[in-house]
């Protein structure tokens, strides 16, 4: 114990001249370039390809603002007449209620399980990158196959179109990006605080609650944010999982484009862009607040 | 070590049953339908065989899938070059411009191209009302389409893992190719671009691999000579109603994703891009 903690003693005092070595080598990086200036073609390049990223979803904004009965751009004039259908539709009200129910309960879910497997897979032991590999494959395996797999047995079980079968799916998709986030961030924890704490008479459970979990919290809130977003903005499963009655906004979105091409999906799209932006909006804050807390 | 072991391994069964329940017995039940339709038959795979139609499919997705991939390369290698070499705020706002699509609803994404590429889209009002076209052109529910909004929907999976990769390229190295006489041409192929390679591997890998299984973008904005593996499947299952042929199809898309991924051995690194992205 004394020699760690004179080590520790030393990393610490170390800490300070690390950081002004790293600050110098980032501040000569930025100074020089690489490979010196940038060609212009290639700024070029890129900004058209950044554009190329951005472009779409801005178009969509106005679009939705349109008065014009059908798609076209730049619009004729601006009405709220899509955002007026969608809010007084019955349809549209009940697609968004379901989709925050089950963004909701998969993100408890999701973020629970997933933060337990990450502490349990923190430390090596026989067969752990099996069950990493089953705990991370639904990030790779193609969604199609994992809705209808599931399609298949909720149709047996009689669980198409309730609300516990899609969090439950929703979940296996949400899982890997929590578990990975979460195993991300304990990597960087500090284990000789676990320990100190559990020297000075802290039990397993009061370990975690009261050291571990504050300083993985930045993480474990990021993994929640995208659990959220996987589960609010997911297609594929729910087109085949969520039935006839009981849709989710994609779901009702994808019957609405694949029916008729109605402007208010434009709204709707415009729902979900802002949706997602402010949850990553959230995240970058929880982010900084993290770096800039440590 | 052997206590701790015992207190933390229960964390995992929460996650391993539902996996378990929900991922691994499902897909199970795929294989095993796949050949027992109801008794043991391999008729499945010999129609998926047999049948030029599929053949065709199979073709269309390895074809789109290797095009997406290439442009996706051209464009997204610079993009991250420049994204690598750039100032902290410029960088944080470039990021900003790939994750916040990344993580956009496919759907939506989709959608946004519907409207951009339609017959009375911008695109196209904006080149006739430019005077250079006489009628609109043709670039939805066709394989431009397609291949439009599969570039634009997997770009960032090409983006992210050269990025970085190239973070962390130690640009000391390039200045001592170039002391040691090389130009900057030369200090770029010989030097930046091999150390650089296997984020590019990574990027082109799960550019292709997620095309393979694509459903949304091709059918919303392909027509019908461009069906995908997944939108065969999806018919099979939804409208014929045929999960012997389904399952058999999925479990050939399963095996190829899979036999990839694994043949390459870069299975972590589509957890170590996930782990960057946020």
């Amino acid at each position: 114990m004394g020699a760690r903690a004179v080590t520790e003693r030393a990393r610490a005092l170390n800490a300070p001249a690390r950081a002004a070595s790293d600050r110098a080598r980032a501040l000569r990086r930025e100074a020089a370039g690489p490979l010196g200036r940038r060609h212009p073609a290639l700024i070029a390049l890129a900004v058209a390809t950044l554009v190329f990223l951005v472009a779409p979803l801005a178009v969509v904004i106005p679009i939705s603002f349109s008065a014009a009965k059908y798609l076209t751009f730049p619009p004729p004039g601006w009405s709220l007449q899509w955002y007026e259908r969608y809010f007084g539709s019955r349809e549209w009200m009940s697609a968004t209620g379901r989709s925050f129910e089950v963004a909701v309960l998969t993100t408890l879910a999701a973020t629970a399980v997933g933060t337990a497997a990450a502490l349990a897979l923190r430390r090596p032991f026989r067969g752990r990158s099996l069950i990493r590999l089953i705990v991370l494959a639904p990030l790779v395996v193609p969604v199609i196959i994992m809705a209808i797999a599931i399609y298949g047995l909720y149709a047996q079980l009689k669980m198409v179109g309730t609300l516990h079968g899609l969090v439950l799916a929703h979940t296996v998709l949400a899982l890997p990006f929590v578990v990975v986030i979460v195993s991300a961030t304990l990597q960087g924890l500090d284990e000789t605080l676990e320990l100190a704490a559990q020297n000075l008479g802290a039990n397993r459970w009061q370990t975690f609650r009261l050291v571990t979990l504050p300083l993985i919290r930045p993480g474990v809130v990021s993994a929640a944010l995208l659990a959220f977003i996987t589960s609010f903005d997911e297609v594929v499963v729910a087109i085949f999982v969520s039935g006839t009655g009981a849709a989710t906004l994609p779901k009702q979105m994808w019957d609405g484009i694949r029916t008729e091409i109605d402007p208010t999906v434009a709204a709707v799209s415009t729902l979900l862009i802002g949706v997602t932006t402010l949850a990553l909006g959230l995240l970058a804050v929880v982010r900084r607040r993290a770096s800039e807390g440590s | 070590m052997t206590r701790s072991r015992w207190t933390t391994g229960w964390l995992l069964l929460p996650a391993l049953a539902w996996l378990g329940i929900l991922f691994v017995y499902p897909i199970g039940r795929l294989f095993y339908a796949s050949v027992f339709t109801p008794a043991f038959s391999l008729s499945s795979y010999g129609k998926l065989l047999g049948t030029s139609v599929y053949a065709k499919v199979f073709a269309n997705t390895f074809e789109i899938s290797a095009t997406v991939t290439l442009l996706a390369l051209v464009l997204g290698y610079p993009l991250a070059f420049v994204l690598a070499t750039a100032g902290p705020r410029t960088s944080r706002l470039m990021l900003g411009a790939i994750i916040v699509p990344l993580w956009t609803s496919v759907l939506v994404r989709t959608y946004a191209w519907m409207v951009l590429l339609g017959r009375r889209g911008l695109v196209n009002e904006g080149l006739q009302s430019l005077g250079l076209l006489d009628a609109p052109l043709p670039l939805l529910y066709n394989r431009l389409g397609v291949t439009i909004g599969m570039v634009h929907v997997l770009l960032p999976f090409m983006v992210l893992p050269i990025y970085s990769v190239m973070k962390g390229i130690d640009v000391d190295l390039l200045k001592a190719a170039q002391n040691l006489g090389a130009n900057r041409r030369q200090a770029f192929l010989r030097v930046y671009l091999p150390l650089s390679l296997s984020g590019l591997a990574t990027g082109c890998l799960l550019v292709f691999v997620t095309a393979l299984g694509f459903f949304v973008t091709p059918a919303l904005l392909g027509g019908r000579g461009d069906m995908m593996i997944a939108m065969l499947i999806d018919s099979q299952i939804s409208q014929l109603l045929d999960w012997g042929l389904g399952a058999a199809l999925a479990v050939v898309l399963f095996a190829i994703t899979a036999g990839i991924l694994l043949a390459v051995q870069r299975f972590t690194s589509a957890e170590r891009m996930w782990a960057r992205v946020p």
